[in-house]
Order: structure tokens, then C-alpha cells, then sequence
């Protein structure tokens, strides 16, 4: 009997096993998650069906005499916040990301890369203890906002968080480049930034354009930084200088109170799915995009 | 609050691990305006009694309320008296009805920056402001400055107190901040100089705990020990302890012993106001 092939075999099946127990996880995460909010579909005890959370009025009141469950305002506010992170962590990860794969001596790479890999390592209620107590002043002085607590605050405290991530991938895709294309280049009489900027960084896009949607979907579901910085008030407003209430900061300040099986209960799943939802599109979408591009730069691969 | 609650949390679980077999331990769940005050009791309690444990957690009276619902703690402390359907699903579940004993007293009082200079408000003002109707406080006699409110989130009972006395039911302003407990609320109130806020007296610290009046006629009324326990400060309310059925054998222990001079003691000691019995 042949040991080796015996050994290989069993180790490829449990691999596959161990892969297909990750999926089978969140697909019944997927699963619990719905079927908790399912009782909408055929309507509640409460008279509530999947049309409540989307019609007027546009608050978010569960408890009050008559409880409100309108999302737009999370779903606002979740934009919102997400937004402002986004373009405020986008250039700058991204330019830093192009200084140390091009620019940087290699002394001094091997310092930067790890140091804001750290950064991805801080707990987020530390980062959201950090925007309450100091950032929160400084931006309110920096720019004369009547609330201490509101959306630009969290954008940036939720910058913090997810520019290790547009930053990592999108330095490895960028170092990634082949060294053939800068020397091309340089020969051709480029410039060392006109070589960054016009070849590297095109043709690390597909890298680039997968760091921007792994940041979002973190943005998007980031949760304590927001419960703490944010405000948490359902507005419906375009003001990013208002509190907000993000969908994420309501499933976990209000789930622990919600009496199980409640209508307030479903609600909150409902909310839950519509995330996993979110997040599912967004992966789904940056994953074409990726490839469609990564055909049309390098031919089909 | 949370911080506060996860480290009792921990450190119980590290004196549970390390507790003989024969000890008894009871568990204590829910408002966060009591978790400081049920921690001390439980600190001094155990100190006495070293075979009882005692865990001290909070996450809002909603929360401890659906513990003991569920069965997941012993006693439940709350600052809001329990629902009727509440009560119900307690006698439903645990079979034994839901028995409430008042533990201490409470100015549910309505903190503003140090730097405010309105030092008093009546019921209706309070009302109007945290309704979203009055949004200057030149309006209540103040600076020319727009009012920031803040509050419990609504898992809390200090929130649904709050909303009933106050508020009269009617909802809350829509800009109203929603923090994760009291302490996160008097931070906000200390850092935001037209900020204003609402909570147990055993919290103020760096805050202006204003005089409330019943009405415009009214006097203004400090949340005083005195004034709450004659019952002229109008947001006096009392903290209740909640267990399935009777409390018996080493709980029973305890709550006589909290409603005691000792443990009433401790409630002078936290900031909150002892019971009239005992005060008298």
C-alpha cells in the first residue's frame, strides 16, 4: 500500500471538509438570521409585514405608544457615515500605499507597512474611545458643529479603522506590479511619479478596485466605533454635521432589549439580513468588476 | 457602563471558577443606573457571607427584565416597575409570580454643563425640550445657544421613566442622542456646553443638577435627599429588585440584608436616597 497517497488523500478530503464547514457556517448564519425575521413576510402579531420598515413616517421609534420601524433613516444615516469614511480613508490609504511600493527606501518600507498593519489591529472601542473623548472635541472646534456627536466624527474615527485594509491590499497589488513595467518605463524617460501614477497604478487597479471594496463592506458593518461616536439618533437629514443612527449601531444597542420573538425582535433580523444583504451584493459586485477588469488589462487569464 | 459591567462580569466569573462546589451563588441583572450601587452590595455582602457569590452585571432593566423572564438571573434590579405583560410572561415561564421589593430611592435628576447659567426649569419646559419643541435655551431663559440633548438608549428603564413622567408618552426628539449608559451620558454633558441630559443622582459628578418645578407656578424643587424623601422633588422614583416568586433561603438572606441599616447604608453611600422606613 502506497502510505504517501494514502496520507495525501486523507488530508485533501479533510481540507475540503474544514472549506465546506466555513460555508455551511454562513449559510446557516444566513439561514438563522432570516428565519428570524421571516414572521414579517406572513405578518406579525403586531400587524407588522416587510412593507412596515419602508413606509411612512420616516422616524425610528420602537418604543412608543405606537412604535415607529421606519429604515430610511439607518439606512441614511449607515450611507452617511460609510460615505464620509470612504473618501476621506480612500487617497490617503492609497497614497501611502504608492509611497511605500514606489517611492520609500527599503529601509524605511519595512518600518511603514508593519506599522499600519498595527493599526488594523486596534480593537474598534478602542479607536471609538479614542473619537469620544478627544477627536469628537477637536472636530466640533475644527469646525464649529453644534453637536459633539455626529456623522462626520464617526467617518473619520471609522477612517482609522478601515485604512489598514485599502491600504495592505492595495500595497501588495501595487508591489505586485512586474518590475519589467517600471524598468519599460524609466527607459522610455519617464519620471519615477510619472511612472507611479500612469503604470503602477493602472495597472494595479483590479488590487486597488478589491482594497476599496473590502474597506467598504468593513465601513458598512463597523459597529462599536459608530455606537460610540455617532450620536445614535435616527435623523432624516443629509446633514453630516446631524447625529446619525447607523443600521449596524441599532441591531446592537436595541437586541439584547427586544423581547424574543416581539415584533421589535423580527425587525431588528430584518435589519440583520438587509446588511448580510448589503455586504453580499457589494462582494459579489466588487468580485465582476475585479475580473472584468483584470480581462480587459491583461487579456483573459 | 458596559466597561464597567463586563469587568464585574469577568471578575466573577474568575471567583466562580475558584469557588469550592457548596457555594451558593446568586445572580443580579439589569439597570445600569443600579449596577454600581448592586456591585457595592454585593462587595460588602460577600466580604460577610464568604460561602454566597454573588454576580453583579447590568445592561439596562429591559435587558435584566428578559433575564429574568428567561431565567438567566435570580434577581432582576430595575428602575422602572415592571409591565403588566411582563409580569405575565414571568409567571408564564418561571412559574411563581413576579414579586417586586423597593430597594432604594432615586432623584431621576436633569443634568445640564457647568457652565449653563439656567438653574432651574419646570416639568412642562423639561417636556418641551427633550420633545424637540423648544431647541434654544433663550427660550428657557439661558444663553443664546442651541439645546443638545442627550439620553439612555431604549433598552434602558431610566429611558421609558423618563418617557412616561416626562414626556408624557409622546416621543422623543428626533436629534435626541442615544448613549450607552449614564456615564457616557454625563461625559457628554460635561464636554457640550449647551448639552443636557437625564439620569440617577448617583451619577452627577462635574454636571449641574438642576431644581425642577411641578408646574410654572410651582417652586423649584432641588433632588435632594430630603425633598425626595417628602416627595415634593417630582422625579422621584424608587429602584426595585424583581425575583420569580419569593425570594428564599441565602437570596432571602440578601434582600433582607440590603433592605437593612447596613445595606441601606450603602445606598447613602452610592448617591442614591435609603428607603422612608429606614430613614425615618
Amino acid at each position: 500500500m502506497n502510505w504517501r497517497r494514502v496520507v495525501d488523500r486523507v488530508s485533501e478530503i479533510l481540507i475540503f471538509t474544514v472549506a465546506l464547514v466555513a460555508i455551511a457556517i454562513i449559510l446557516l448564519i444566513f439561514v438563522y438570521v432570516g428565519r428570524e425575521a421571516f414572521p414579517l413576510v406572513t405578518g406579525t402579531a403586531e400587524g407588522l409585514t416587510l412593507a412596515s420598515p419602508f413606509t411612512a413616517p420616516y422616524t425610528w421609534q420602537p418604543v412608543s405608544n405606537t412604535p415607529k420601524y421606519n429604515v430610511f433613516p439607518l439606512i441614511l444615516g449607515t450611507i452617511k457615515v460609510t460615505i464620509i469614511a470612504m473618501l476621506i480613508a480612500t487617497p490617503l490609504a492609497l497614497a501611502a500605499a504608492l509611497y511605500t511600493s514606489e517611492f520609500a527606501p527599503r529601509g524605511l518600507r519595512e518600518w511603514i507597512k508593519p506599522a499600519i498593519e498595527l493599526l488594523a489591529g486596534i480593537p474598534s472601542v478602542v479607536l471609538g474611545f479614542f473619537a469620544l473623548m478627544v477627536l469628537a472635541t477637536w472636530v466640533q472646534a475644527g469646525f464649529h458643529i453644534a453637536y459633539r456627536l455626529n456623522a462626520l466624527t464617526a467617518g473619520i474615527a471609522l477612517a482609522f479603522a478601515i485604512i489598514p485594509i485599502i491600504y495592505t491590499v492595495s500595497e501588495d497589488a501595487m508591489t505586485a506590479v512586474p518590475r519589467l513595467y517600471r524598468e519599460a518605463s524609466l527607459a522610455l524617460g519617464a519620471s519615477k511619479g510619472q511612472t507611479a501614477v500612469r503604470v503602477i497604478l493602472p495597472a494595479a487597479i483590479p488590487g486597488i478596485a478589491a482594497a476599496i471594496v473590502l474597506g467598504f463592506g468593513r465601513a458598512i458593518g463597523e459597529t462599536m466605533i459608530v455606537l460610540m461616536v455617532s450620536g445614535n439618533s435616527a435623523t432624516w437629514s443629509l446633514d453630516p454635521t446631524n447625529p446619525v443612527r447607523t443600521l449596524s449601531a441599532t441591531i446592537a444597542a436595541e437586541m439584547a432589549e427586544a423581547v424574543f420573538g416581539s415584533g421589535h425582535y423580527r425587525i431588528l433580523f430584518f435589519i440583520g439580513s438587509l446588511l448580510f444583504i448589503i455586504t453580499g451584493v457589494l462582494n459579489w459586485m466588487g468580485e465582476r468588476f475585479n475580473r472584468r477588469l483584470r480581462e480587459r488589462l491583461f487579456g483573459s487569464s | 457602563m458596559r466597561k464597567k459591567s463586563l469587568i464585574a462580569l469577568v471578575f466573577t466569573v474568575m471567583l466562580g471558577c475558584s469557588a469550592p462546589p457548596d457555594r451558593q451563588t446568586i445572580t443580579v441583572k439589569g439597570s445600569d443606573t443600579m449596577v454600581l450601587l448592586g456591585q457595592r452590595w454585593a462587595e460588602v455582602y460577600m466580604k460577610a457571607h464568604p460561602d454566597v457569590t454573588i454576580q453583579v452585571t447590568g445592561g439596562g432593566s429591559g435587558t435584566g427584565i428578559a433575564a429574568l423572564i428567561n431565567g438567566t438571573t435570580q434577581i432582576c434590579q430595575a428602575s422602572r416597575p415592571m409591565k403588566a405583560e411582563e409580569k405575565n410572561s414571568v409567571k408564564e415561564q418561571r412559574h411563581g409570580d413576579a414579586v417586586e421589593t423597593p430597594v432604594a430611592l432615586d432623584a431621576l435628576a436633569v443634568y445640564l454643563n457647568k457652565d449653563n447659567p439656567v438653574e432651574h426649569l419646570d416639568m412642562d419646559q423639561v417636556a418641551r425640550i427633550f420633545r424637540g419643541e423648544v431647541t434654544n435655551w433663550k427660550e428657557v431663559g439661558g444663553k443664546n445657544a442651541p439645546i443638545v440633548l442627550y439620553g439612555r438608549e431604549n433598552n434602558s428603564g431610566t429611558y421609558v421613566f423618563f418617557k412616561e413622567h416626562v414626556l408624557k408618552n409622546a416621543d422623543y426628539a428626533e436629534k435626541y442622542q442615544a448613549l450607552p449608559g449614564t456615564a457616557a451620558v454625563i461625559n457628554a454633558v460635561q464636554k457640550d456646553p449647551g448639552g443636557v441630559g437625564y439620569g440617577g443622582i448617583g451619577y452627577a459628578k462635574d454636571v449641574k443638577t438642576i431644581s425642577i418645578a411641578k408646574d410654572p407656578a410651582a417652586n423649584p424643587v432641588a433632588p435632594t435627599m430630603d425633598n425626595v424623601l417628602n416627595n415634593t422633588y417630582p422625579l422621584s422614583r424608587q429602584l426595585f429588585w424583581y425575583t420569580a416568586g419569593a425570594p428564599a433561603g441565602a437570596m432571602k438572606d440578601f434582600v433582607d440584608w440590603v433592605l437593612g441599616p447596613e445595606g441601606q447604608k450603602i445606598v447613602t453611600d452610592v448617591g442614591y436616597y435609603p428607603l422612608k422606613a429606614q430613614a425615618q
